[in-house]
């Protein structure tokens, strides 16, 4: 029960489409920090999709924080993905319509456990003080749509961060950064992941990041569909 | 309501197709709710066209057909109403007032209607507006005319013009009565009315009208013509007394010379006939002829008002069952109502046209929804990744759908009542028609909840689409 991913046997493809993952066994420690590498293409971002339970998995079993999701239903996948995982996209983040403070609070509007776990305070407060700990706590108000990347990247892990989910996952979120950036960004990545006692796992394809985390897996290694 | 908000936000987000949207929608419902709008007031105005009547009285034959002839002025009966079985029922004591009609003749495409001054006195339209004149006075001798507003304005006629009636329906007539001439001497205000597209002659000018040589026939015609009132006058005595005993007005001396000629009891108003009979070679000349001498031998139907409303039906039912003559009294309100759903087909084809234009304005704002989604691939892939389900992705494209719809619809509604504040006064002074301005009633609600559900269903095919991208994109939406 300590693991908070656990993968056996699973196989995806899109549709009627070649095999995309097929990744014998891939497990990972709750509370790691983990940074997950290969090439563009090489089934990163899918991975990361049927882990967050946004695909199903073709065959294999995927278990993530103890939950088999092949077990659970449609409606039951999303609840638990909304409860118990934050997700950072690479780029394009947030939702255009809405304000930095509405992009942030939205998981925890959406879902009543995330709200749960704000300890009695409120989501705009709790929202602003996860902005305020990634230094964009003078943005709230402004439209995403005025934010640099490097502000939209910690508004995006502010809002994968309320709430404090167990596992928090960030596909290639510093990829348009430059390198100092990408550093800040990390250090403050994970010492809210530590404070939320959340698990990471961190893609990208760029390896120079790598000496930051406790665990590396490069995916090509893992995944036998990519040749 | 999370997903109300982002329905919202993301509607205002994209306002320039959300506003082109709306305004698409909104123009097509206005024309909805306007065509609903007209129909109640031309149904309004269609079931006004004569009021404060209780009864429209002719000979037997249909409803409708009566109700053309004797208020739209269409058709003609095949029967006419002998002016004693008239007289009878006038002076019936549940009987308040009558307007006495004689139809049959057209001049130039207009009708000549034969009546007397009751109609300027009891006529009533739209909800109790009098006739009224605008120029001149109402038509009292034998060659009076006087000319409805459109005929006057149609014809370019003014008053002192002298015009020829022409016996028949036809814009020609068969004969036509040059050395008949009749003179103008007033014009009727407009009433928006069938009022308007007809010419008022008296009675007795009706009758000469009818005369084959412009002149009153030899009383050996008489017998022909009158058969009909020598026999309802055998049997009915009693009316006939009834009659003649009350001190009618004008009507009096015709009445009288109608039956001198054939009833030879009649003592009393033999005075008159031996004045005024016409020569025995039958060429008096218009100008010879008295109204005097001039006899009503028949109308052709008459409207009566009761003195009492709760005696109408009652009354009608007499008239119905009356044995003297083939006589039919129709309630106007129940004809009017029938003839209307006669028309209904035309309400029908209207609406159903604004129907369709409502449907292409909805069709418009699924178009925009549907186009839009693809460049809604990232937003519905985030909102998946902060757990929101496929239902709630279906839940946000119905939403806006609805949202759309309804705000379409509430600003068409707005539309409808900012024109009508704006026009309605001008509508009723150039057609006639007046609208009335009234809270949204159950049609209008019925409406708006029916393009409301129409917009709720439409939002189910952007929606299912959205659903399908966003289950197939996963997170892996390529940026
Ligand atoms: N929605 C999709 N439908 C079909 N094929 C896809 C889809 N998304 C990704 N793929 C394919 O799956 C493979 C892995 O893609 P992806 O997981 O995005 O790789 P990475 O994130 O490592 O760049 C690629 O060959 C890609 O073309
Ligand atoms: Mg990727």
């Amino acid at each position: 029960m300590s693991l908070a991913i656990d993968v056996r046997g699973l196989r995806f493809r899109y549709g009627g489409g070649p095999w995309v993952l097929d990744i014998p066994e891939l497990t990972l420690e709750r509370g790691s920090r983990a940074f997950l590498f290969g090439p563009s293409g090489s089934g990163k971002t899918t991975l990361l999709g049927v882990l967050a339970g946004v695909l199903e998995a073709t065959e294999g079993e995927v278990r993530v924080l103890g939950e088999d999701l092949a077990a659970l239903s449609g409606a039951r996948r999303d609840a638990f993905r909304a409860e118990h995982i934050g997700y950072v996209f690479q780029m394009f983040n947030l939702i255009p319509y809405l304000s930095v403070l509405d992009n942030i609070a939205l998981p925890a509007r959406m879902n009543a456990e995330r709200r749960a776990r704000l300890d009695g305070a409120g989501v705009k407060e709790t929202a602003a003080l996860l902005a305020d700990h990634l230094h964009i706590g003078d943005l709230l108000k402004k439209p995403v749509t005025e934010l640099s990347v490097g502000q939209q990247q910690r508004v995006a892990a502010c809002r994968a961060l309320i709430g404090a989910p167990e596992l928090i996952v960030a596909d290639e979120p510093t990829s348009s950064l430059d390198f100092d950036r990408r550093e800040t960004f990390l250090e403050l990545l994970f010492k809210e992941c530590e404070r939320a006692g959340s698990t990471l796992v961190f893609v990208s394809h760029d390896r120079t990041l790598e000496g930051m985390f406790s665990r590396n897996i490069s995916l090509p290694d893992v995944n036998k569909a990519v040749l | 309501m999370l997903v109300l908000d982002l329905a919202l936000k993301s509607l205002r987000n994209r306002a320039f197709s959300t506003s082109l949207t709306v305004g698409s929608i909104a123009l097509s419902f206005a024309l909805l709710i306007g065509v609903e709008n007209v129909r109640v007031g031309m149904r309004q105005s269609f079931s006004n066209t004569i009021s404060q009547t209780d009864l429209i009285v002719g000979t037997k034959g249909g409803t409708i057909q009566l109700l053309l002839y004797s208020v739209f002025g269409m058709g003609a009966p095949t029967e006419n109403v002998s002016w004693e079985a008239y007289r009878q029922w006038a002076e019936h004591p549940a009987v308040e007032w009558t307007i006495p009609y004689s139809l049959g003749d057209s001049h130039r495409g207009f009708r000549v209607v034969g009546t007397n001054e009751d109609f300027y006195r009891h006529y009533r339209y739209r909800g109790g507006q009098e006739i009224a004149l605008a120029e001149g006075r109402a038509n009292t001798d034998l060659f009076d005319v006087t000319l409805g507003a459109d005929v006057a304005a149609e014809l370019n006629y003014a008053m002192g013009d002298e015009i020829s009636v022409t016996h028949g329906l036809g814009e020609i007539g068969f004969v036509t009565h040059d050395h008949m001439p009749f003179t103008v001497v007033g014009i009727l205000d407009k009433t928006f009315t069938p009022v308007d597209r007809a010419i008022y002659v008296t009675l007795e000018g009706m009758e000469a009208i009818h005369w084959e040589d412009g002149a009153p026939p030899a009383s050996d015609d008489g017998h022909a013509h009158d058969e009909e009132a020598e026999a309802a006058h055998d049997e009915d005595d009693h009316a006939h007394d009834e009659e003649d005993e009350p001190a009618h007005d004008e009507d009096d001396h015709s009445h009288d010379e109608e039956d001198e000629p054939v009833h030879d009891e009649d003592d009393h108003a033999h005075d008159d006939e031996a004045e005024a009979a016409p020569a025995d070679d039958g060429h008096a000349h218009a100008g010879d002829i008295a109204i005097e001498d001039v006899e009503v031998r028949q109308v052709t139907s008459f409207f009566v008002g009761t003195t009492d409303r709760r005696d109408v039906l009652q009354l009608q039912r007499d008239i119905n069952d009356f044995e003297d003559e083939p006589m039919m009294a129709v309630l106007p309100g129940v004809a009017l109502n029938e003839m209307w759903q006669g028309l209904g087909y035309a309400e029908t084809g209207l609406r159903l046209v604004a129907i369709f234009v409502v449907l292409v304005g909805l069709l418009g704002m699924l178009v925009s929804l549907y186009t839009s989604l693809n460049e809604r691939r990232r937003e519905m892939a985030i909102l998946r990744a902060v757990g929101a389900g496929p239902n709630r992705i279906v839940a946000l494209l119905v939403l806006e759908s609805v949202c759309l719809a309804a705000a379409g619809a509430l600003a068409g509604l707005a539309v409808v009542y900012g024109l009508l504040a704006a026009g309605q006064s001008v509508v009723e002074a150039q057609v006639g028609l007046f609208i009335p301005i009234r809270p949204p009633g159950p049609i209008e609600l019925l409406l708006l909840g029916a393009v409301v559900t129409a917009g709720f269903l439409m939002g189910f095919v952007p929606a299912f689409k959205a659903y399908r991208t966003a289950l197939h994109d996963g997170l892996a939406v390529r940026v």
